[in-house]
């Protein structure tokens, strides 16, 4: 079907090589001593990939190119060095939104100029049909990407409310949207002119936007992952439409990559992947009424130096991070903790809820960054039993993760999900900025009430600095 | 390539994809995603040969703007995930 022009097996191998060396820079990521070895080869197979693009190519133009990647490589290095790590969610989303415009732009270019792709078909001089299929899709997913990974940026950065926004029959609105765009992909086979292929272009556009803006704040995880796969499906159908085997090879194994992470986030949440998409979920008043009745319920508040000491007597301290450690940026007070903890001869170890944070790992990075080593951090299957023989668990900037209502509440909206049993522990630390204000998924936590907790009031990054000085 | 070894080729890199991923240890899910993203720019390989091409200036153009942004996330993915991995580090055995 596709008449490209003559590949040499060499150019074919090639490609295929730097395919094999993105899979083990993947599979380098099953341990962080093979990581950074895996990230090396990701690297050589780019590289053989651009040398190779290059070489078979006419290169007149190369000066330009050669421009082009030194500006956009210039760019990416330096905010690669310069980002600080509580950002990376935000950073990530948008090197989402480059991928997903590259692949409109290749689309675009693909459709202006079919024959430097040799997807024009040598009788009619027309489009193939194929090509046409692959060609819509790959420029439509590209577009989603584009738009709604700016939208998870902006909600990630804060220049835009984490709240979700619910327009009226948005449902209804979406589904003709996507409808309409696949009911123009299928005509594009018939009918090749421009407009079709532009509205496509538009319409993607405005679904990606419509997709992502009713998804609220703490359900930016699976969205994160969601759209890390539809940059591969982009990348993947514009290697059926170059039939390049390192762009397909690429495109499905980060396609597969971010499906599997949206759904261990959903599956973390115990919820469906659709409802997380349906979004507006934190919006409605379906926590008002757990909300409403815990008013002014009796709470135990403590000081950093009663925190201080109660630790320094226990024999063991799991601490559970969430976002509000991201927030206030207390991942290194929390490692002085541990150390001066592990001093006294205190077990410390860090307990990670899989969607704490805003993205996939988001604790793990920010613990590494803050030198944590990585073999005293746990995945809750791997802790959960822990937290009965624990003396303290110290809970810093998470909620809704260690709350008991997801447990023995079949009404709460957090039901089913699976939860850091922190409440087993001898005594509880809470580290929260004010009572007011329940977690993220409007819910009370039944742990602040309870008889062995205290609740620490103060901004993270403070606490934990008080705490620091009240050990020494 | 004909599309039925095309479609053989993402199949299967489908089901690579599958198990390599699960296989990735939770806590290096944030490097995962900078490092999907740093290859999925693969799509520099399109933004290449529409930018290396005669025949459209207004398609060269496109193209050429494809490969910056294409590069952003090639050194950005890869700098910010080497940066990253750098980071993690084992307990010193005493």
């Amino acid at each position: 079907m596709h008449e490209l022009a003559p590949v040499s097996p060499f150019v074919a191998l090639a490609y295929l090589i730097a395919g094999i060396l993105f899979i083990l820079a993947l599979r380098g990521l099953s341990s962080p001593a093979t990581s950074r070895r895996g990230n090396r080869m990701g690297m050589i197979g780019m590289a053989i990939a651009v040398v190779t693009t290059l070489y078979t190519h006419d290169i007149a133009s190369l000066p330009e190119i050669i421009g082009a990647i030194l500006i956009g490589g210039g760019i990416g290095f330096v905010i690669a060095r310069r980002i600080a790590m509580t950002a990376m969610p935000q950073l990530v989303a948008a090197f989402h939104s480059l991928v997903g415009l590259a692949a409109v732009l290749v689309g675009a270019a693909a459709f202006l100029n079919p024959g430097a792709f040799g997807i024009v078909d040598a009788l009619t001089g027309q489009l193939h049909p194929a090509s046409r299929v692959e060609m819509g899709l790959g420029v439509a997913i590209g577009a989603i990407t584009f738009s709604g990974s700016v939208i998870a940026f902006l909600k990630l950065n804060g220049n835009m409310s984490g709240k979700p926004i619910l327009l009226p029959a948005r449902h209804l609105i979406n589904l003709g949207t996507l409808a309409a765009i696949l009911g123009l992909v299928a005509y594009f086979t018939t009918d090749q002119s421009p407009w079709i292929f532009w509205t496509v272009t538009a319409l993607s556009f405005v679904i990606g936007f419509l997709l992502i803006i009713p998804i609220g704040g703490a359900d930016m995880p699976v969205v994160v992952s969601m759209l890390n796969s539809y940059s591969g499906w982009a990348a993947a159908a514009m290697g059926f439409t170059l039939g390049n085997s390192a762009m397909i090879i690429t495109g499905a194994l980060v396609g597969s990559s971010g499906a599997i992470l949206s759904y261990i986030m959903c599956r973390a949440m115990n919820r469906s992947f659709l409802s997380v998409i349906a979004g507006g979920f934190g919006a409605e008043s379906g926590g008002a009424a757990s909300g409403a009745a815990a008013v002014d319920r009796p709470y135990k508040r403590g000081s950093a130096e009663d925190a201080a000491f109660l630790m320094s007597q226990a024999d063991s301290v799991i601490i559970v991070p969430g976002y509000g450690m991201a927030v206030s940026q207390a991942q290194h007070a929390l490692r002085e903790m541990g150390d001066m903890l592990k001093k006294e001869g205190v077990s410390v170890k860090y307990a990670i809820h899989p969607v704490a944070g805003r993205m996939p790992g988001h604790m793990n990075v920010l613990l590494a960054e803050a030198n944590v080593p990585y073999d005293e951090v746990f995945e809750l299957e791997d802790i959960n039993s822990e937290f009965g023989q624990a003396d303290v668990a110290f809970v810093i900037g998470a909620n809704d993760v260690t709350n008991p209502a997801a447990k023995t509440d079949k009404s709460s909206p957090i039901y089913g999900m699976p939860i850091l049993d922190v409440a087993n522990a001898k005594s509880v630390l809470f580290v929260k900025r004010s009572m007011g204000g329940a977690g993220y998924a409007g819910v009370d936590n039944e742990v602040f009430y309870m008889d062995n907790t205290m609740m620490l009031l103060a901004d993270a990054k403070k606490m934990v600095e008080e705490i620091v000085k009240a050990l020494d | 390539m004909d599309f039925i070894s095309i479609l053989s080729i993402f199949v299967l890199a489908c089901f690579v994809g599958y198990y390599v991923v699960w296989s990735v240890t939770p806590a290096l899910h944030t490097p995962l995603m900078a490092v999907t993203n740093a290859i999925s720019s693969v799509i520099i390989v399109g933004a290449l040969v529409a930018s290396a091409e005669a025949g459209s200036a207004a398609a060269k153009y496109l193209g050429l703007l494809a490969v910056v942004l294409a590069s952003v996330n090639i050194f950005g993915g890869f700098a910010v995930t080497e940066r990253m991995l750098a980071m993690y580090k084992k307990k010193e055995r005493k």
